[in-house]
């Protein structure tokens, strides 16, 4: 199961970790990204917090994250090559949460709202 | 989604060539086409064509044109001859910048004149506010030419090859005439570092070069790169080195300042400056890291002081370094000296070293 932002993140949803990261449609918009500003293991987060940023030459966005939950795992292979996102946004998440609050999945997009979505910003 | 910016001659070529358009400078403008760094390197290594229609421009002609443009521009065009160019700037009293622009010295009783989109309607007024003593006429062309920047290595074969212009013959900061009406200008110079030359024609002449140039494979340039470019080669951007309240000087641009002209506008305040020193300078920095220093960045010394901030940031494409410019307290300005910048949520060292970054390749 994988949920969406508006702010085009994803939480790809396996038992009670989420696995987040940029959509398709983000990392397109975004272009070659430069860096990923990663939080610590650990961090405790809401639902909506920033978590981080990613970077383009273009511009540095903020990372929301969709649920609420501690750091569980940084994906540290986007330390090496940051560019592995736009070669699979959805394999190569940022970070992976543990949630406190599954409930909050049911305010999320599901896939075909998101593509909906992506389809209404043109 | 409509927006009310402004479209330049070329925006429907943008738009089929699926460009990612946002506004500038009150226009919409392409930031990239396949992408920013391809772009980039295109431009580095053989030729890439940008839309610049957005640019203003002007034409002062008259009994005073020299005496006027002398006075409002601080670089001196007495110092060069009829078919060169200038890079300066326009100055307030305080020495505080209008704007940068290059002068084309077209006769002595005539210049043209082209300056920054974003502070169009700004130059246009301030020019006026400063013509009441002199005879001249002062002709906004911002609505009758469009302008493309060809730029990089391959740039002198390309207007030779796909446009039939030859231009051999223009050294750099030169121009010349190709006739016509609006007249066509043709000049050896460009915003990226690299050998290039800037066309300004009527909008559909502009239109009709771009389709020979797309058809002849050269590849188009957003305003992305234009700014990793610039950058790269330490020039200004109006706006982040250069505003109302940063004085050339300060902006470490000095050289374009000619104080043995005996008046324009702003010359007090620089000679003041120049005397005295000033309190702060664009210093270029290496970041370690990969994070981007964005403009508005806090810049720290080493006891984490605030001492200045970054005016422009990037992972250079040509260099693969971390790299900015910022605005610093003169007290850390030297070359070698250890500072740090805060990106977000982490404090990174950084050191001072200079802001030409990238070593033009400009045909003398």
């Amino acid at each position: 199961m994988t949920r969406f932002l508006k702010s085009h993140e994803y939480a790809r949803i396996e038992g009670n970790k989420a696995y987040i990261g940029i959509s398709e449609y983000a990392a397109r918009q975004l272009g070659v990204v430069t860096y990923v500003d990663m939080p610590d293991l650990g961090e405790e987060f809401d639902a909506g917090d920033d978590f981080g940023a990613i970077e383009s030459r273009k511009a540095a966005s903020d990372l929301f994250t969709p649920v609420s939950g501690e750091v569980m795992e940084i994906n540290e292979t986007l330390e090496e090559d940051p560019t592995l996102i736009n070669k699979d946004p959805m394999a190569n998440w940022i970070i992976c949460i543990e949630m406190s609050d599954p409930s909050e999945l049911d305010s999320l997009m599901d896939e075909a709202a998101y593509a909906a979505f992506c389809e209404s910003l043109h | 989604m409509e927006s009310n910016d402004k479209k330049t001659c070329l925006h429907a070529c943008h738009v089929a060539l699926g460009a990612q358009m946002m506004p500038f400078g009150g226009f919409d403008m392409p930031i990239e086409y396949s992408g920013l760094d391809a772009e980039h390197r295109a431009v580095r290594e053989s030729v890439g064509v940008f839309d610049v229609s957005h640019m203003g421009e002007v034409r002062i002609s008259g009994k005073d044109a020299l005496r006027f443009v002398n006075h409002i521009f601080c670089n001196d065009i007495e110092s060069i001859s009829d078919g060169q160019i200038l890079y300066g700037m326009m100055l307030y009293p305080d020495g505080g910048t209008v704007d940068d622009l290059l002068v084309y010295r077209v006769a002595e009783d005539d210049y043209f004149l082209v300056f920054n989109a974003s502070n169009i309607d700004k130059d246009i007024a301030w020019m006026h506010s400063c013509a009441e003593a002199y005879d001249v006429k002062i002709e906004d062309q911002c609505d009758i030419y469009g302008e493309i920047a060809v730029q990089g290595p391959d740039s002198e074969r390309t207007l030779r090859e796909v446009l039939g212009i030859e231009a051999a013959d223009l050294a750099f900061y030169t121009f010349k005439s190709l006739g016509g009406n609006p007249e066509v200008i043709v000049s050896r110079t460009g915003y990226t570092g690299e050998d290039g030359f800037e066309i300004y024609a009527a909008p559909a002449d502009i239109v009709s070069m771009w389709e020979k140039l797309m058809a002849a494979g050269v590849t188009p340039c957003g305003l992305g790169c234009r700014d990793t470019l610039r950058f790269e080669a330490g020039l200004p951007l109006y706006g982040d080195e250069l505003a109302a309240d940063i004085s050339p000087v300060e902006a470490a641009l000095g050289m374009f300042v000619k104080l043995d002209k005996p008046e324009f506008i702003g010359r007090e305040a620089i000679a003041r400056q120049k005397e005295q020193g000033v309190s702060r300078k664009i210093v270029g920095l290496e970041i370690e890291g990969q994070a981007t220093a964005r403009h508005g960045f806090e810049v720290l010394d080493t006891d984490d002081n605030v001492i200045g901030s970054v005016t422009t940031g990037y992972n250079s494409i040509t260099l693969g370094k971390n790299l900015a410019m910022a605005m610093v307290d003169i007290a850390h300005a030297a070359l070698g000296t250890q500072l740090k910048v805060r990106i977000r949520r982490r404090v990174v060292p950084a050191t001072v070293i200079k802001k030409r970054f990238y070593t033009p390749n400009y045909k003398k």
